[in-house]
């Protein structure tokens, strides 16, 4: 059986179902729909759409009833968000800087080699950036997780005893997407995945990212124009090597190319996919053994067909910045 | 200079049942690529074409088909312009201003109503529209008595899915019941915040009786914003005190407003939104050729000028092409950039009017204020 498989958005026709049923789950699922925050609740098309017996979590809820009864720690948890996201705020910054200075030396007039070999400095930048960000995310939740470790409150380990009970022969865990960063605080306020150690986690679009290794927010048709990816935060990890765009129809322009080059290699060795309704990749122990979904080259081209054949990246001037 | 169109009408017999089939078939005015024709049919001694376009002359005289009762001037517009007009009829010697009976577009402002001319590929924004299925955010009038200004009414929006739980960004708006009434911005922002473009924010909705004076840098106006207002609103309801969900608005001496808010309290408003900024100034001397009312504002951006300083951390410069203030505009946003706040700058091919205000609001206000869009897949 897959430990894991993510899929792309679920819409108005579900797959995530067949995918239960393809896995052989029949009994209780647990359900998370933290992302869709306030609205977690109304969960009864999705869990019609399960096709089996599902107990919704409710760990958004979990979380307000945290913050309600435990001032001290929304205190100082507060001020980690806040500082996290005048981190990424400034990192944004930067990003920027470096997108300008790639479009400066883009447009001078030397030699194509020597623009091109710039081009990878550019994206060796971006790497860089993209690393150091984050490990001053990391370093910001180490030292919030030294003075405040989750288990240790008594609100939150009384959540935990509830949800261990509510998870007792659940078969499966199913992630829904949502906003990204709320599923991702709540998931690790609660340490879910410790609670279903073992079983198959199935996850789409935000739950998806959450289980990578690094969460990218990504739309190349913003409101405002135009915008660049940004690594948000560390995922859980249990599918390594893989960035997950969810939604692409609606949010990558695939004709992009050397957009499509660029991101692909600032993300290397990971492969970049893109998951649409009926995109699906599923990993036993971290490894791919099935997939279907559309993956961005480092040479720019897009892979409408991947079935998950590892990404490939030759570029010979990236100088190795540690994932 | 003529269109097709009315060389196709010079070309044919020029009888009455010609000239009613030309109408008859033509959409007012008459687009043509790159050309607009301007038609008024009647019996007068002239007519002209009225507008708000800086860099043509504002009145322009129509030319009479000969043999017929039918009036035009072909104008170059460039693809995306919208532009306001009215007509003057001149009759017994007697000039009368009217909007253009041949088309019923036209845009409102409190002077009255005018006609609008779009020129190729522009389109009304469907973001304007009301979206049935977007939640309404609540709208109320507040009063607060200010020890400054006396009392004094503001509007207030507070978006649908508002949790007393929550801590919500802070947007004030000059001349905000003329934003409600004029550039639709209730519905606008029911529409963003339901497509996560802009975040769940209360919207504070300020006007004032004495607008070209406060809003003329004058301390008592700041000091009212700032020491009263928000404080006010943030006793009301959940705001987040940071200067990154706080941001200023304003069109016209309304960005006046906010630039000399801003800079009278850095660092107050994280957020800055400027539209069409009646920023004057002169490079010698202190005289303008714009008025006395303008001598607070010259003196104001003169002083900015000479020393600018980084007052906010994010600002947002709109101004239309066809402007007179689109000088004054341009000659900020390098100022500003140089400060290192960081600065985003559209133009767009239209006038100094409400529209062409409520259709940079969307891409001002995403960027300035994003709603979640960014981090949530479904």
């Amino acid at each position: 059986m897959a430990s894991v498989v993510l899929l792309g958005p679920q819409g108005t026709s579900p797959d995530v179902g067949a995918v239960l049923a393809d896995l052989g789950i029949t009994g209780k699922v647990g359900l998370v729909r933290a992302g869709y925050q306030e609205r977690e609740s109304e969960d009864a098309d999705m869990i019609a759409s399960l096709g089996v017996p599902a107990v919704n979590l409710k760990l958004h809820a979990r979380s307000v009833e945290v913050f309600r009864d435990d001032t001290e720690l929304t205190v100082a948890y507060q001020a980690r968000q806040q500082r996290l996201r005048h981190i990424q705020a400034f990192y944004r910054v930067r990003l920027d800087k470096i997108e300008d200075a790639g479009k400066t030396i883009s447009v001078r007039y030397v030699e194509p080699d020597l623009l091109e070999m710039e081009e990878k400095v550019s994206v060796d930048q971006y790497r860089h950036i993209d690393a150091d960000h984050i490990e001053r995310c990391n370093a910001v939740r180490s030292v919030f997780d030294m003075s405040w470790r989750f288990v240790d409150r008594p609100v939150i380990a009384r959540h935990r005893d509830e949800l261990r009970r509510e998870l007792q022969g659940a078969e499966a865990l199913v992630i829904a997407g949502g906003h990204v960063a709320s599923l991702l605080n709540r998931l690790a306020m609660f340490d879910v995945l410790e609670l279903v150690a073992g079983k198959p986690v199935i996850a789409w679009s935000a739950g998806a990212m959450v289980l990578t290794e690094r969460i990218v927010l990504f739309h190349d048709y913003p409101p405002y124009g135009s915008d660049i990816a940004q690594v948000l935060d560390t995922g859980f990890g249990l599918a390594p090597g893989l960035v997950v765009l969810p939604d692409p129809h609606r949010r990558v322009n695939f004709d992009a190319r050397a957009g499509i080059q660029r991101f692909a290699r600032r993300m290397a060795p990971a492969t970049c996919v893109a998951m649409d309704h009926g995109a699906r990749i599923e990993l036993e122990d971290g490894t791919i053994v099935r997939a279907n979904g559309v993956r961005l080259t480092t040479t720019g081209e897009v892979d409408h067909d991947w079935d998950g054949s590892p990404s490939r990246f030759s570029s010979p001037f990236l100088r190795g910045v540690p994932l | 200079m003529k269109g097709a169109s009315i060389l196709a009408l010079e070309a044919g017999p020029r009888t009455r049942e010609a000239v009613d089939g030309f109408f008859a078939t033509q959409r007012f005015p008459i687009v043509e690529g790159n050309f607009i024709t301007f038609v008024w049919r009647g019996d007068a001694e002239a007519v002209h074409l009225k507008h708000w376009v800086f860099g043509l002359p504002s009145s322009q005289q129509l030319t009479r088909v000969e043999g017929t009762d039918v009036w035009y001037r072909t104008l170059q517009l460039p693809p995306g312009s919208r532009v306001e007009y009215k007509l003057e009829v001149v009759r017994k010697g007697h000039g009368e201003w009217m909007q253009d009976p041949l088309n019923a577009n036209t845009a409102r402002d409190p002077f009255g109503a005018n006609s609008v001319a779009h020129g190729t590929g522009y389109e009304v924004p469907s973001w304007i529209q009301p979206d049935p299925a977007a939640a309404k955010g609540h709208r109320d009038e507040i009063w607060i008595d200010s020890k400054t200004f006396g009392r004094r009414g503001f509007g207030l929006y507070v978006p649908a899915r508002f949790l007393r739980s929550r801590q919500y960004p802070l947007l004030v708006v000059h001349d905000g019941h003329d934003y409600l009434r004029y550039a639709s911005m209730a519905t606008i922002l029911d529409n963003m915040i339901d497509r996560l473009e802009f975040a769940d924010a209360i919207v504070v909705f300020t006007s004032s009786p004495d607008r070209l004076r406060e809003y003329a840098d004058d301390e008592r106006h700041a000091k009212f914003l700032t020491e009263e207002l928000v404080p006010f609103v943030e006793r009301l309801f959940p705001i987040d005190q940071e200067p990154q969900s706080r941001c200023l608005m304003g069109a016209s001496f309304g960005a006046v407003a906010s630039l000399s808010t801003a800079a009278r309290y850095p660092g107050y408003f994280g957020r800055l939104l400027l539209q069409s900024g009646s920023f004057a100034f002169t490079d010698i001397g202190d005289r303008n050729h714009r008025g006395p009312l303008f001598d607070p504002v010259v003196a104001f951006m003169n002083r900015f000028r000479s020393d600018p300083a980084a007052v906010s951390e994010r600002i947002f410069v709109s101004c239309g092409m066809y402007e007179s203030l689109i000088y004054e505009n341009r000659s900020l946003v390098p100022l500003l950039l140089s400060t290192g706040m960081d600065v985003r700058y559209v133009e767009a091919r239209d006038g100094h009017n409400w529209e062409n205000w409520r259709d940079r609001l969307r891409e001002g206000l995403s960027w300035l204020m994003p709603g979640p869009f960014l981090h949530v897949y479904e």
